[in-house]
């Protein structure tokens, strides 16, 4: 494939003003906390902020992934019933192979057949959407049922459970931590870092944002869209294959209930954090603070007991609404 | 010489089958279909008990099928007596307003119509009742949660989906509290959805909120695998047990090898179907009245009887 110099005009770089206007999600974020410190300063404890952020990295890594789709223009609603096969699938492996190898090759093997899950599913989804031509609403929404009702059917509608001591072996990956902090935060973190700089500091990057602005222009100017578009599926299927390697040491057992709606939560935290829903263009540490802003809500929710419980989800209601407003009313002036 | 004997023995079975007739009689069975821990053992149950019956009443043929919604069970329903004739009908309805409908009209047609778990709301469309007993369940937890803790001490509730099954729980846990053990706080109550993760994330925030806990009554054996592991993560030492509900074999398990913290469990079992199918077969076979009304009571599981409700094969 050739490619033509200057892609980098495609996306001008946004002004200072329009950058300032574009902290909503952070400004939303901040005040939220305080809010929370205010009704139970148990909010700002370590040990609870570290708990937000390990349960932010599951939907936090997906939302990376998704960032990248939606930018693309395409969707991907599959990404729960994603997590949950290869969650099934990995354990399954796991525990057959169990005698024989050493405990860390098991753990090793399970790891990289969830990443090729991952990337297999990806790799089905972008073909299915680019060479078959449908709409990735529909492929993905297929997906969705054919993922989860093939791990209910592995499962028997009951629970996969990981083997005692590959449990207590592969449990530090979720427990652990490193210079004291979590390994699921680091993991987060690396996986943001890595996505803002394959999206903001590549060629790559740059072509997932002309193809989700305007498709006919890009392959005008010889972007393989057909591929830019694949290979956002497979990024998003590894994401989900990353987090899913984090998941399954907490309860080290997948069951029908795992994943359900994190489709709904990864979308909420790409669109809350900035990123347009028609794609075209977008930023990563948005997605992360959307993520890490969907998760407080939750937290706070359970820290206090001012609000009747069944009305839980009309404030996470009211919350997305607002942050989502305070970013469109910035970016106006 | 094989293909002969089949044949052989293919009439032979017809023969037999042809002077069978007068008692053949069949029995559907419509259930959920297994989408979680639950239903997931009524299915199992569902299909031990179909082989069980066929043994023992040569004439009795079952039919097993489960439905994903409402709908699709009213679909099967109608078909099961339309084109498989069933005589009677024992059914775990997925809801029970949509569902009252139908089964009345098989009811009218002259199926004898057996309802599990959850009544429908039109009773008179049902011939007999077989079902758990939701308020015992959290009777029966709170008694055993005020006792154990001596009358007095800090317990938080994690609650089930808000359904009139988790209220009748909690209705009836809290009400056992307030009249017997009433120094026995309730600190809060969350929905954890009968799942694992939210009993995980529900219990983490319990224990940043509430600096000493005796106890964690979690209503459901999948919530507190979550709860467990929330504890273990932040070591506290302060939580005396944690009492679940249902009766998962994982942790009848537990109890039976005396865990420190899973010290009992209450039962909600899955079984219910098998009796509601060994009841409804030994009505049809043997033409003898059903009982109106069977309620299977909430039994408190703990190291003494665990063996006694142990189930290895099952999935659940």
């Amino acid at each position: 494939m050739t490619t033509q110099p200057g892609e980098a005009q495609v996306t001008p770089r946004p002004s200072a003003l329009a950058r300032l206007g574009s902290l909503g999600p952070l400004l939303g974020l901040g005040a939220l906390m305080i809010v929370a410190t205010l009704l139970n300063p148990d909010f700002l404890t370590l040990s609870n902020l570290s708990n937000v952020l390990t349960r932010a990295a599951f939907i936090g890594i997906i939302a990376v992934g998704a960032t990248f789709v939606i930018i693309s223009g395409g969707i991907d609603l599959s990404v729960g019933s994603m997590a949950a096969l290869i969650a099934g699938s990995m354990i399954l492996i796991m525990n057959a192979v169990s005698p024989g190898v050493g405990t860390f090759g098991i753990i090793a093997l399970g790891m990289l057949c969830a990443l090729l899950i991952g990337a297999g599913a990806g790799l089905l989804h972008g073909t299915v959407i680019t060479r078959g031509r449908i709409e990735p609403f529909i492929v993905t929404l297929g997906t969705l049922g054919i993922f989860r009702s093939v791990l209910t059917y592995l499962s028997q509608g009951g629970s996969i459970s990981l083997g005692n001591d590959l449990s207590d072996a592969y449990s530090p990956v979720f427990y652990g931590k490193l210079l004291g902090i979590p390994i699921p935060i680091l993991v987060f973190a690396a996986v943001a870092l890595l996505g803002g700089l394959i999206l903001n500091r590549t060629r790559y990057g740059r072509y997932v944002q002309a193809t989700g602005s305007n498709e006919q222009v890009a392959r005008y100017a010889a972007v393989n869209v057909t591929q830019v578009k694949i290979i956002t599926y497979v990024i998003q299927g590894l994401c989900v294959a990353l987090a899913t390697l984090l998941y399954v040491p907490r309860l080290g057992s997948a069951s029908p209930s795992t994943g359900l709606l994190w489709e709904l939560e990864a979308i909420a935290a790409v669109i809350i954090g900035g990123t347009a829903l028609k794609g075209g263009s977008g930023r990563i540490w948005g997605t992360v603070v959307g993520a890490i802003l969907l998760v407080t809500i939750e937290n706070v929710l359970n820290l206090t007991s001012i609000i009747s419980v069944y009305l839980n989800a009309a404030v996470q209601g009211v919350v997305i609404i607002i942050v989502a407003f305070m970013q469109r009313g910035k970016k106006v002036g | 010489m094989q293909q002969l004997k089949n044949l052989a023995l293919l009439s032979l079975t017809l023969l037999a089958s042809a002077a069978l007739a007068q008692t053949k009689q069949v029995m559907g069975v419509s259930i959920p279909s297994a989408d979680h821990g639950w239903t997931a053992g009524i299915v199992y149950w569902a299909n031990q008990t179909k082989a069980e019956l066929e043994k023992q009443y040569p004439g009795l043929t079952v039919i097993v099928k489960t439905a994903k919604d409402s709908n699709e069970q009213a679909n099967q329903i109608q078909d099961l007596s339309a084109v498989n004739k069933i005589n009677a009908l024992v059914i775990l309805p997925q809801e029970s307003a949509p569902l009252t409908r139908p089964v009345g009209n098989l009811q009218k047609k002259g199926v004898f119509t057996v309802v599990v778990d959850r009544a429908l709301t039109d009773p008179t469309a049902q011939n007999a009742y077989v079902a758990g007993d939701n308020p015992g369940l959290g009777k029966v937890s709170g008694e055993y949660v005020g006792k154990t803790l001596g009358g007095k001490g800090n317990v938080v509730v994690l609650r089930g989906i808000a359904t009139v099954i988790d209220n009748q729980r909690v209705d009836g846990f809290e009400s056992v509290l307030k009249a017997k053990y009433p120094n026995v706080k309730i600190l809060d109550k969350q929905y954890a959805n009968w799942n694992r993760d939210d009993g995980f994330k529900v219990m983490q925030d319990y224990l940043t909120r509430f600096p000493k806990i005796d106890a964690v009554w979690a209503q459901d054996d999948d919530i507190a695998v979550g709860v467990l592991k929330a504890i273990q993560q932040a070591g506290r030492s302060d939580i005396k047990f944690v009492l679940g509900g249902a009766g998962m074999k994982e942790m009848i398990k537990k109890v039976q090898d005396g865990d420190p913290l899973i010290t009992a469990d209450v039962t909600y079992p899955p079984t219910m179907i098998r009796d509601a199918m060994r009841l409804t077969a030994k009505s049809i076979m043997t033409k003898t009245a059903m009982p109106k009304s069977t309620i299977i009571p909430s039994t408190l599981v703990t190291k003494s009887n665990a063996a006694k409700f142990y189930y290895p094969d099952s999935p659940f």
